[in-house]
């Protein structure tokens, strides 16, 4: 099934000093990062969307079926909603095999992710998990069978709150290579919350950026990621996620290179063979700005551009330039000194430096 | 034979009457704890308050006002004498109805205790996985709040067979009607027959310690949880 309308929402509501008022139009396919600093509403749209909270004011369509507007408000049992809370939240009297009945047994019967049990506990791997109780799971586990849970109710939209927040590191590498598969295996939309830029970089395809309440911004991400226009919460997480392909591999050094739409670039081998689809992550702060191709560097990523638009970054230090490489565009950071000293202005050619890119998957 | 005839009566009298009375009060106490534990409504304290009142309130009290309200001229007199079901005192189930009101806060309280002690997580988790409020509270509540209810029952059935003011007032001490061990025991005393009344009364203490053994034995941290509050 393919749910060709987007998803529509306006939100407001208000609760003590806080308020949230967004209005968004989400894409019906793919997975839709919400980023945001703590407190900046990320749970409370989630809450929203599935339900459980009743905005004052607001207007909900998923594929084109309302779920609630000024008259109608479905309750959250009604709502073919797959919800991943951020702590584990298994019923503890049921097994992980219960939990996953108890979602089974009062799944939407009409078109929705149409995972079937098999599927569901192979895309978690949980296959050796099914007999134990929650308390005999990692937090892992039981997060991995918390996502197999939602799914298995056939939604139609998926709805996940910082699932890896409650995890440390370790667990939360464990888990990332199962939401990759979802990523690729399911055909409904998901709403991911995260204050991690990490896990929005690897995961997302379309970004919303919370602010206090407001939307920010939303957009695909290679359009949201290189704006210089947002007040920049992402800080040192500042650069831009481009989707490359695999075009040769240096065994001798255990480098690979990926073309992206405009250039192409050295990485560390990830094991990928060639052509396959990667995403890497440049940040800001790893890319500097030449005006003449410098060889005699160590680094080995030069990539020829022109400068589109200089901003101030919050730090009154540094500025953040943006380079577009083709149809690419990468932002690089540096020091306003340096940037009176090259007089780097809009329109000029110039020669990124690209110290470090990260194979986010 | 160390118990008579009226003993053994008053011994299954007691028992009936009990297991009536928890039955009622799992019944209608699950509701209002229910209630008191989602609500905020202003009327939460008072209710609460009034559910409560039988824990303080001396139970001749509550037995006389009782008698009075069940009586000919009373409220609830008048409402069952025009139903055509007489009037309650002094009868089995005038016991049953004053026993539910005086036993009330013993069931209330630890169902009340369990839910709030689940969160509301639970709930939220089970509505996002389709289960409607009805089908929620047979599928999350009862079985995450199951030690409340076990507190719950104990509570309710032993206070029951314990009771003496209450029946005093509104009970009489009727053989098989209303004659329940703890009117037995008192007439034993009464009539200066102190080794029935040992009987009796030795018996009632094995009950009550067997009683807190099974609920702690059975459900120990609910049972601190009830004894808490």
């Amino acid at each position: 099934m393919n749910s060709a309308q987007p998803i529509q929402l306006a939100f407001e509501t208000q609760y003590l000093n806080f308020c949230l008022k967004v209005n968004l139009e989400l894409p019906s396919r793919g997975i839709t990062g919400i980023f945001g600093p703590s407190g900046s509403g990320k749970t409370t749209l989630l809450r929203c969307i599935a339900g459980l909270q009743k905005p004052e004011i607001g207007t909900l369509s998923v594929d084109g079926e309302i779920w609630q507007n000024n008259r109608r408000f479905l309750p959250p049992h009604k709502r073919p909603v797959g919800y991943v809370f951020q702590e584990a939240s298994l019923f503890p009297h049921l097994t992980a095999k219960g939990n996953l009945q108890y979602a089974m047994k009062r799944a939407d019967q009409r078109g929705g992710s149409g995972v079937a049990f098999e599927q569901a506990i192979s895309l978690l791997g949980i296959e050796t998990l099914l007999e134990q109780y929650p308390d005999q799971l990692s937090g892992g586990e039981r997060q991995r069978v918390a996502i197999a849970r939602a799914l298995l109710i056939n939604p139609r939209l998926l709805l996940m709150d910082e699932p890896l927040a409650a995890l440390d590191q370790p667990r939360k590498q464990e888990i990332l290579p199962y939401l990759d598969n979802l990523r690729t295996e399911l055909d409904i939309p998901v709403l991911y919350v995260s204050h991690s830029a990490d896990e929005i970089a690897r995961l997302s395809n379309h970004l919303v950026i919370l602010d206090k309440g407001r939307a920010i911004a939303s957009g695909p991400l290679h359009e949201v990621l290189p704006r210089l226009d947002l007040p920049f919460q992402l800080g040192e997480d500042a650069g831009v996620v481009l989707d490359a392909t695999v075009v040769k591999r240096d065994t001798q050094w255990h480098l690979a290179k990926v073309e992206f739409p405009g250039g192409e670039l050295w990485v560390r081998d990830g094991g990928d063979p060639v052509g396959t689809l990667v995403r890497v992550r440049i940040l800001a702060r790893d890319v500097s700005i030449a005006l003449q191709a410098h060889h005699d560097t160590s680094i080995q990523n030069l990539l020829q551009g022109s400068v589109v638009e200089i901003a101030d970054d919050s730090d009154p230090a540094v500025s953040l330039v943006q380079v577009a490489v083709g149809s690419s565009i990468l932002v690089a950071r540096i020091t306003c000194r340096s940037q009176q000293k090259l007089a780097v202005t809009v329109g000029q050619s110039v020669w990124a430096q690209v110290k470090s890119v990260a194979l986010v998957r | 034979m160390v118990f008579s005839a009226a003993d053994i009566a008053a011994v299954w009298l007691t028992l009936r009457l009990a297991s009536t009375v928890t039955v009622l009060l799992l019944l209608i106490g699950t509701p209002i704890a229910w209630w008191l534990s989602q609500t905020q409504s202003k009327f939460k304290g008072p209710i609460a308050a009034i559910v409560a009142l039988p824990l303080v309130l001396p139970p001749v009290v509550l037995g006389f006002y009782l008698l009075i309200a069940m009586g000919p001229n009373g409220p609830v007199g008048q409402l069952t004498q025009a139903a055509g079901l007489g009037t309650l005192p002094f009868t089995f189930w005038g016991l049953v109805v004053a026993s539910v009101i005086y036993s009330m806060p013993f069931v209330v309280q630890p169902i009340q205790n369990a839910i709030e002690a689940i969160g509301q997580r639970p709930f939220e988790v089970a509505a996002t996985l389709r289960a409607g409020p009805l089908d929620r509270f047979f599928s999350v509540v009862i079985p995450l709040a199951k030690p409340g209810f076990i507190t719950a029952s104990i509570l309710g059935f032993a206070h029951t067979v314990g009771e003496f003011g209450v029946v005093l007032m509104i009970g009489g001490n009727i053989p098989g009607e209303t004659q329940v061990v703890s009117m037995q025991l008192y007439g034993h005393v009464e009539a200066l027959e102190y080794g029935q009344a040992h009987w009796l009364a030795g018996a009632l203490m094995v009950f009550s310690f067997l009683v807190l053994l099974a609920l702690y034995t059975l459900n120990p941290s609910a049972a601190k949880r009830t004894f808490s509050t």
